[in-house]
């Protein structure tokens, strides 16, 4: 399928949104004190939708923050929603450290300075088979590499999600091993569609979706995409990872979306797009072959899955 | 002391409350009032409904035994029709809903995935169970030979609880509890059966 280069947009249109959704955004809150946020958002839809591939349709904000895996917070699809309350996403700083120049701590309003925010509707795929269509805000990370200043030996990247058991009730059993680490490979992580995301919908990221900062990497299932990032080091062997070291046999290192790989206890084939009655087909990559397929040319992908 | 008569009175009482989840699920389903995944969700907690209630009919049994309360094996027939009433929505969800009657799909996934083929084999166990439950049944068999068939209530239970433990991805916490509860009345039976000869003399 063929994914619209449009579905990228522009910086310079992205301000003039943005200025746009802050006005309709301040006036629907006024008419709207009592109902839910989620209202704010449907008078601004044609500004994102647009941008999206002509079989895909936005979900709702609602959609988007009120289901989710984010077992930090509980691992019912709900919790995260309902548990996220006393999360302080700020203040904030990302640890950067391995083999960069100089390992430094930033500050997040400073990274948030020096980058280019930018809208990115992507598909979201869940290795448990189900879909979304996000609208995030958020900057490439290749931005960031190049802050880090990594050494040339770099070849990988592992990213490390906040512990704060007092904030995040999940933390406190040891469903997974915490903190979530997450990786990617250099050129993974330097792939334009690669983007840290700061927002959804225009607002600041939701507890719930992983605030403040965020990884997404469209063309993998939904758990390389992680959230609440406190730190980022760069490796010169590929970084262990979460799920894989909960159960290796189920989650890879790449968990690149593949309707061909079936997870053992589930077929990949199909997915359901959250709102839509029927499952459709899954697309190889998730419908970004075009702009990734070549990083993986050499790699038996039923293997390295 | 609970007399049958007891426990038969608070059957309708009991129809009603096992019944209600269902028609509760299949209202929001219909209104749009079942969260963002309805079919995910419908499918989870009917499953769950029916797993509840096939602990109970074990629980049933072994409460029995407990002399004020011997009468309420009375519940037992009710129960687990039940327990197969939700197993039948819970199924038919995933054959109609989840997949849209695509047969050969369903197929391989009961052949190919563990966790469907032990729900599946679960739900096949239930069959028999639930078509030998009248008392002209239990009167045509025998009930020696009804007994028998109705021992398959020990391997779907099992298989209802694997069903549900392999299909968790991380926090093993509830399928754990069910296992636990479903070893400990199979230990108790054994218990009793060992110790029943002894009795006898």
């Amino acid at each position: 399928m063929k994914i619209l280069g449009s579905e990228i947009t522009p910086y310079k249109t992205y301000l003039n949104r943005r200025k746009f959704i802050k006005g309709s955004l301040a006036s629907t809150m006024l008419a709207t004190v009592t109902s839910s946020a989620f209202a704010n958002h449907d008078s601004d839809l044609s500004i994102y939708t647009k941008n999206i591939n002509e079989n895909d349709k936005l979900n709702s904000y609602e959609e988007i923050t009120t289901y989710n895996n984010f077992y930090e917070f509980g691992t019912h699809k709900k919790h995260p929603h309902l548990n996220s309350g006393n999360f302080k996403p700020r203040p904030w700083t990302i640890k950067i450290d391995g083999l960069v120049k100089k390992p430094q701590t930033f500050d997040l309003e400073k990274i948030l300075s020096n980058v280019t925010i930018e809208d990115r509707v992507y598909r979201l795929r869940c290795v448990e088979a189900w879909s979304m269509v996000i609208p995030w805000q958020g900057f490439q990370l290749s931005e960031l590499i190049k802050m880090a200043e990594p050494l040339s030996s770099a070849k990988y990247v592992q990213f490390v999600t906040v512990f704060r058991p007092e904030e995040m009730p999940g933390q406190q059993k040891r469903t997974i091993i915490w903190p979530y680490r997450e990786g990617l490979r250099m050129d993974e992580a330097m792939n334009p569609l690669t983007i840290l995301a700061t927002g959804l919908y225009g607002h600041e990221m939701p507890n719930q979706n992983g605030a403040p900062i965020r990884l997404v990497v469209p063309w993998k299932y939904g758990f390389k995409s992680i959230k609440s990032i406190v730190e980022i080091r760069f490796l010169d062997t590929q970084p262990e990872t979460s799920w894989e070291t909960l159960a290796p046999w189920e989650y890879g290192f790449y968990a690149n979306v593949n309707p061909n790989v079936n997870h053992p206890r589930w077929s990949q084939g199909t997915e359901r797009r959250i709102g839509e009655f029927k499952r459709r087909e899954t697309l190889m990559f998730n419908g970004y072959e075009e702009e990734v397929a070549h990083l993986y040319k050499d790699l038996d992908l039923t293997k390295f899955y | 002391m609970f007399s049958t008569r007891n426990f038969n009175r608070s059957k309708p009482v009991l129809f009603i409350l096992i019944l209600f989840p269902s028609l509760l699920w299949a209202y929001q389903f219909v209104t749009g009032n079942l969260g963002v995944n309805p079919i995910e969700k419908l499918m989870d907690e009917l499953g769950l409904m029916a797993l509840r209630l096939i602990i109970i009919t074990l629980m049933i049994t072994t409460l029995s035994n407990i002399k004020p309360l011997k009468s309420i094996v009375v519940l037992r027939r009710m129960i687990g029709l039940f327990a197969f009433y939700y197993v039948c929505l819970h199924f038919s969800t995933y054959i109609v809903l989840d997949h849209f009657l695509d047969m050969q799909f369903i197929i391989q996934d009961i052949i190919k995935r563990p966790f469907i083929t032990f729900g599946f084999i679960s739900f096949l166990f239930l069959i028999p169970l639930a078509s030998t439950s009248t008392n002209n049944m239990i009167k045509r068999l025998g009930f020696k030979l009804w007994k028998k068939i109705h021992y398959l209530i020990y391997p779907v239970a099992i298989l209802a609880c694997m069903h549900f433990y392999v299909l968790v991805r991380a926090d093993k916490t509830e399928p754990v509890i069910y296992m636990g509860i479903i070893i400990l009345l199979l230990l108790h039976r054994i218990f009793k059966r060992l110790t029943r000869p002894q009795l006898a003399q």
